[in-house]
């Protein structure tokens, strides 16, 4: 039961990762990301910790898996459907208003979020005129983001949510299946862009309208968690609109003034 | 007096429930004295899409202010948290929580392992971990590494439970100290 890799162990991992491939975890939630550690040393069968940190050390493929590994990908199609229905009812209407839309998911995994969107600004009529900037630290869940293929067991899931959220197409009419899997209409993909962004380490790339970073603040430190406030705080256009995670917040931060929450979801809009 | 305030400071309750348990968590937090001074986080299974008022229901029979515990919260005594639902729920070292949308652990999500767990490295032998009615072994293995770092760990008598099987697991496997029927399970936390 014992943990192989403790404090010590994960400080010289992190200052490996930092120093030999420019990922720094080092302000990252230490007990959720020290599970994870342990969770891939038993995953990948080390004998040893000094064994994991050799391959780490010199092996770039395996650093690589390392840092997929150790951040957290669930997410699913409508997750919280009262906040798309908050999307739907609050932001959109006000969004149709711009000759173009700009929206950024930072932290989009396997995409599900992005696809989620797409749908609603569709059946608001206004993908046409959207860009969704889709980015992540993982290229992997990035390749599979882009392929807009998810688990066809999933569907029902999804579907329910995306009727919680208010939505009243026939969910499956958005995707064809084949075997295990659903392929969800190019016209939604045509308009997303995806591409590797750290928000650690990376600066402000675009002006946008609304920025979605819905459950990676939760695994940053808090101090961290301020930076990436005043990163997504010079990346939107006043009167544009932060979406978090239904469990966390803007208020506390440093930009926190310059927002107000006007919905009942964990959305602020940038008023100064 | 100074001096009992910053030993209480070190102290940690950790309460663990599934089926069965709720009973018995809304028994503890009605008897508990509105004087405790330790923290206590509370965190019981409950199907995903339950919405908040559990933390609300708690609230009203607890003496105690109950709070459902928000991603980086400082963990302050005498307050009783509620892990939310479909996150787990982490107690750093520097005493505060952070929470984690990771897979689910033991089919759950909040996991009992994950909280008493990262209870156990942040608290030490201030952590005391209670098990209570439950029909999977979620939270056993917890008990272990709070016992481990010098913890203590009880559970709800299994006779008393009306799904004996949690707590029953970890008086199997376990060398457990205190096996508590519900009625002594609130006294027991006001003398710690
Ligand atoms: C739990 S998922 C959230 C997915 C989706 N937003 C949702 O709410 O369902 C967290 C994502 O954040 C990404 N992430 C973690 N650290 C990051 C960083 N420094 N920069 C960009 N993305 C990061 C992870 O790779 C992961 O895909």
């Amino acid at each position: 039961m014992d943990n192989a890799i403790g404090e010590q162990e994960m400080a010289l991992l992190l200052s490996d990762l930092l120093e030999l491939y420019g990922y720094d975890f080092t302000d990252y939630a230490k007990a959720s990301l020290k599970r994870r550690l342990n969770r891939l040393f038993t995953l990948d069968r080390f004998p040893s910790f000094a064994e994991l940190r050799y391959q780490v050390r010199n092996d770039a493929e395996y650093a690589r898996r390392c840092v997929e590994q150790i951040t957290v990908n669930v997410t699913e199609m409508f997750r919280d459907p009262a906040f798309y229905h908050a999307l739907r009812t609050e932001v959109l209407p006000v969004l149709a208003t711009y000759p173009f839309i700009r929206i950024w998911h930072a932290g989009c995994s396997t995409g599900e979020e992005v696809y989620s969107m797409a749908i609603l600004l569709k059946e608001a009529n206004l993908l046409h005129k959207s860009l969704l900037y889709a980015t992540d630290i993982n290229t992997q869940v990035l390749q599979k983001a882009a392929t807009g293929i998810f688990p066809l067991s999933q569907m029902k899931q999804y579907s329910e949510n995306y009727i919680a959220s208010g939505g009243k197409e026939d969910f499956s009419s958005y995707y064809t299946a084949s075997y295990n899997s659903a392929k969800f209409d190019e016209e939604l993909s045509r308009r997303m862009v995806f591409s590797t962004h750290n928000l650690v380490s990376e600066s402000s790339f675009n002006q946008f309208q609304l920025i979605m970073c819905r459950n990676v603040l939760i695994y940053f430190e808090k101090e961290l968690q301020g930076r990436v406030f005043a990163l997504f705080d010079e990346s939107l256009e006043k009167l544009g609109y932060l979406a978090v995670g239904s469990k966390e917040t803007i208020k506390f931060s440093p930009i926190a003034n310059r927002y107000r929450q006007e919905s009942k979801e964990k959305i602020w809009r940038k008023i100064h | 007096m100074a001096k009992d305030s910053l030993r209480d400071e070190e102290k940690l309750v950790v309460i663990g429930g599934s089926a069965g348990s709720l009973p018995v968590i809304m028994f503890i937090l009605q008897h508990l004295k509105p004087t405790l001074r330790i923290p206590v986080v509370v965190v019981l299974h409950r199907k995903s899409d339950s919405d908040s008022s559990l933390s609300t229901l708690m609230a009203h029979r607890a003496k105690l202010v109950v709070k459902e515990a928000d991603d980086k919260d400082p963990i302050i005594p005498g307050m009783i948290y509620l892990a939310p639902p479909d996150y787990h729920l982490l107690v750093e070292r520097d005493k505060h929580f952070s929470l984690d949308d990771s897979e689910k652990i033991n089919y759950s999500r909040p996991s009992i392992d994950v909280t008493f767990e990262s209870a156990a490295e942040a608290y030490g032998k201030g952590t005391v971990g209670i098990l209570l009615s439950g029909a999977n072994a979620d939270g056993v293995d917890g008990l272990q590494v709070i016992q481990e770092h010098g913890g203590i760990i009880a559970v709800q008598d299994p006779s008393s439970a009306q799904v004996p099987y949690m707590p029953q697991a970890a008086v199997n496997q376990l060398k457990v100290e205190r096996i508590l029927g519900i009625q002594d399970i609130p006294g027991f936390i006001d003398s710690l």
